[in-house]
């Protein structure tokens, strides 16, 4: 088993923006740079390197950049931004196998003043490829933003459970709070209200301009070893207890309408499971939970199929703060993508740490394990860090 | 009533640039001027302007009808104008060389000379009060209602310029009013305009469709049966399987022998949604795409049309519908069926 094998020793990041002004690969190498600073590590320590499918930077050339040797072990993880956690699983795996001592894991992009995800791209059907074909049976409909294809599932979740917009922005005002609070948010010292959220446009009904996340220019990168090591190292370490990725039965890229009922994240189920039976922990173990918010709906899902409270009550657990930084189950003290940046889920596996750490500009008191997770909607992944 | 209007102002058009265009910005002093002076002429309030030249006429009537292919005999017969002619009656032609004051003008100018030479139509609002009468001259009314920016957009960074106009009927009495909103923005620098400008090319009565499905030896039936006004379904033609949206080997018996069912072209909304932004290539917004729930057992995603979108709701009942969106594809979309 992987189970507290391996540790996070190091995080590191660019400032968030709307134009970071330097090249993607700039980005990566700084925000490594920073992570292995952290770390107290040396580039040349470094012998394995994770990312996305989707990052543009090889993990040769971040190799070259920041004057790294040899490397060992490298891979990709693919499905957008369901890679999140699911590139830290890969570093654990590496370094619990001995394939690799010192893993980065990294995310850098110019997502808002390069190429956004959220704009239309004619070229996404087209390409005879599985994915394309699978594109293919929603893209000529003019079904081809993110905000879209989640919006369908929300619709249907509104119906199965009488579940209103409302309880999609308690989540917006709730991340807006604690990106208030923390400097390296894009919308530090800018929280909304509920009415706001209301008031803001249709993007696609039934979400609002207020249930879609920002889009950010930035970097984060982690350091992974393995948890012998970690604890000689500069920093506390936050020990992976548990990490797994999961597919669901039928699954698609955002679209997957054609499986069950169309109210849960059924991969999630795969990865909450698999989290709870390789930590040997209960949703009544976790004090702060990371949860991938690029759009609100998938907040309340991912609650549910958690365990950390019934299908369909999730509006009721979100009620009166309920995830608020005083509340039940403080989510995404950072700020989540909806408030601190967009980083494809990786600033939210660095906000896990600092948790883990106690050094967080919203700490969370008596944090002994964190539960992150990665994109929804997609084939995800997930991590439970703990002390130790 | 209100709706909307089409656009009276050609958009976008620039006109040519300063060649030092002073820095803007939120905050700059020439955010601060632009803002002075557009709170200037809020504070002008309504000017009226001249009455109209000719008078509310049959010939003109006569014509835009025409033009508008409106048959409806209804107007000539009561002796009234379409309501949404109300611009036609004061437009001040082409050649005009008695200036109106307006409130709107200063601001429009101060933008151009300050390198926001960009203009694009945004908005446009209408509401009737009474149809104009034969015979009566309107008189149009201007107040200038706000200047929101700098904003940057996808044309550039620019400023939002509202104003209204009332036109007022022989009584006195308001007959029409319209909101009125520009951007104005400087135009964003492309490699490509170092080229001398082109003329747009003319527009194909159907422009090519942007959003294009690929098709593989696994769906082509599909296609193949959309093109016949059918909604097929694979079929396995082992253990019987349906399956949307198809694929080469049956889940359930491993076959590789396909055969398709057409559909009875009725449906189900299982849920939906309501497109609003960012526009989409080949769609004007709002738009609704749904995913149906077939009696077959399958569902499918597609389009509502032919129903307000706020008529639209899980459970309505839909019948296939089939539209060519260019000379060679047909998508099949959903209408509400009739009950």
């Amino acid at each position: 088993m992987l189970k507290s094998h391996a540790a996070i020793s190091g995080i590191g990041a660019t400032e968030f923006s709307k134009k970071s002004g330097r090249s993607e690969l700039r980005l990566a190498a700084e925000a490594v740079f920073a992570a292995l600073d952290d770390a107290g590590l040396a580039p040349a320590d470094v012998d394995g390197m994770v990312t996305f499918t989707q990052d543009t930077n090889q993990e040769i050339a971040v190799a070259r950049e920041i004057g790294a040797g040899e490397l060992t072990y490298f891979s990709r993880v693919d499905y957008g931004g369901g890679a999140a956690c699911g590139t830290v699983a890969q570093a654990a795996m590496a370094v619990a196998t001995g394939m690799a001592t010192t893993v980065v894991c990294y995310r850098a992009f110019n997502e808002r003043s390069g190429r956004r995800f959220g704009q239309p791209d004619a070229r996404l059907g087209g390409q005879p490829t599985s994915q394309g074909l699978e594109m293919s049976w929603h893209v000529p409909f003019g079904l081809m933003t993110p905000a879209s294809w989640v919006a369908m599932f929300a619709q249907r979740y509104m119906h199965t459970y009488g579940a209103t917009s409302e309880d999609f922005g308690r989540v917006a005002v709730a991340m807006r709070r604690h990106a208030a609070t923390n400097p390296a948010a894009w919308f530090h010292g800018k929280p909304i209200t509920l009415e706001e959220h209301q008031a803001s446009r249709w993007i696609v009904e039934p979400l609002h301009l207020l249930d879609c996340c920002q889009e950010s220019d930035g970097a984060v990168a982690l350091v992974v070893t393995t948890a012998e090591r970690a604890r000689d190292l500069r920093r506390s370490p936050a020990v992976i207890t548990a990490a797994a990725q999961g597919s669901g039965t039928g699954q698609m890229m955002m679209t997957s309408y054609y499986r069950d009922d169309m109210s849960g994240l059924p991969e999630m189920g795969v990865v909450g499971r698999r989290l709870w039976e390789m930590s040997g922990l209960s949703p009544s173990d976790i004090q702060t939970a990371i949860l991938y918010d690029h759009f609100t709906p998938f907040v309340l899902a991912q609650l549910e199929e958690l365990g950390f409270c019934g299908h369909g009550e999730a509006p009721d657990y979100l009620r009166d703060g309920g995830i608020e930084i005083d509340g039940r189950l403080p989510v995404n003290p950072n700020g989540g993508q909806l408030g601190e940046a967009y980083i494809h889920g990786m600033n939210g596996i660095a906000e896990a740490v600092r948790q883990i750490r106690g050094t967080s500009v919203n700490q969370v008191p008596g944090v002994r394990n964190v539960l992150v997770t990665a994109g929804t909607g997609v084939p995800t992944s997930g991590l439970i860090l703990s002390t130790g | 009533m209100t709706e909307p209007a089409p656009m009276t102002e050609p958009a976008p058009m620039t006109e040519p640039a300063p060649t030092t265009a002073p820095a803007a910005g939120p905050g700059s002093a020439l955010d601060r001027e632009l803002h002075e002076l557009a709170d200037k002429q809020v504070a002008l309030g309504e000017m009226r302007g001249s009455p109209s030249v000719n008078p509310v006429n049959e010939p003109m009537i006569r014509h835009w009808l025409d033009a508008m292919g409106d048959t409806n005999p209804a107007y000539l017969d009561q002796g009234v104008a379409p309501p949404a002619m109300i611009q036609v009656w004061t437009m001040p032609g082409l050649r005009r060389d008695v200036k109106e004051r307006s409130p709107v003008d200063d601001m429009i100018a101060r933008l151009t000379d300050t390198g926001f030479t960009g203009v694009v139509a945004t908005n446009c609002e209408q509401t009737y009060h009474r149809p104009a009468r034969l015979g009566e001259r309107l008189t149009p009314a201007t107040r200038f209602s706000g200047l929101v920016g700098p904003k940057q957009t996808a044309l550039g960074e620019g400023y939002f310029a509202t104003w209204n106009v009332t036109w007022y009927g022989d009584g006195d009495d308001p007959v029409a009013e319209m909101m009125f909103r520009i951007l104005k923005f400087r135009p964003r620098q492309r490699a490509s305009e170092k080229a001398p400008e082109k003329a747009p090319e003319r527009q194909e009565p159907k422009q090519p469709y942007p959003l294009r499905p690929a098709v593989n030896e696994d769906t082509a039936f599909f296609w193949e049966g959309v093109r016949k006004g059918e909604l097929r379904i694979q079929r396995c033609s082992d253990c019987g399987e349906l399956r949307h949206p198809p694929g080469p080997v049956c889940p359930s018996c491993r076959s590789a022998n396909r055969t398709h069912i057409v559909s009875s072209g009725e449906g189900v909304v299982y849920s939906y949604v309501v497109h609003h932004h960012p526009p989409v290539p080949g769609r004007e917004t709002p738009f609704v795409v749904a995913v149906v729930e077939l009696p077959e057992g399958v569902r499918i995603v597609g389009n509502i049309v032919d129903c307000p979108t706020d008529a639209v709701g899980i459970g309505m009942s839909l019948r296939a519908t089939y539209r060519a969106m260019d000379d060679e594809l047909i998508l099949p979309m959903w209408a509400p069926r009739e009950t």
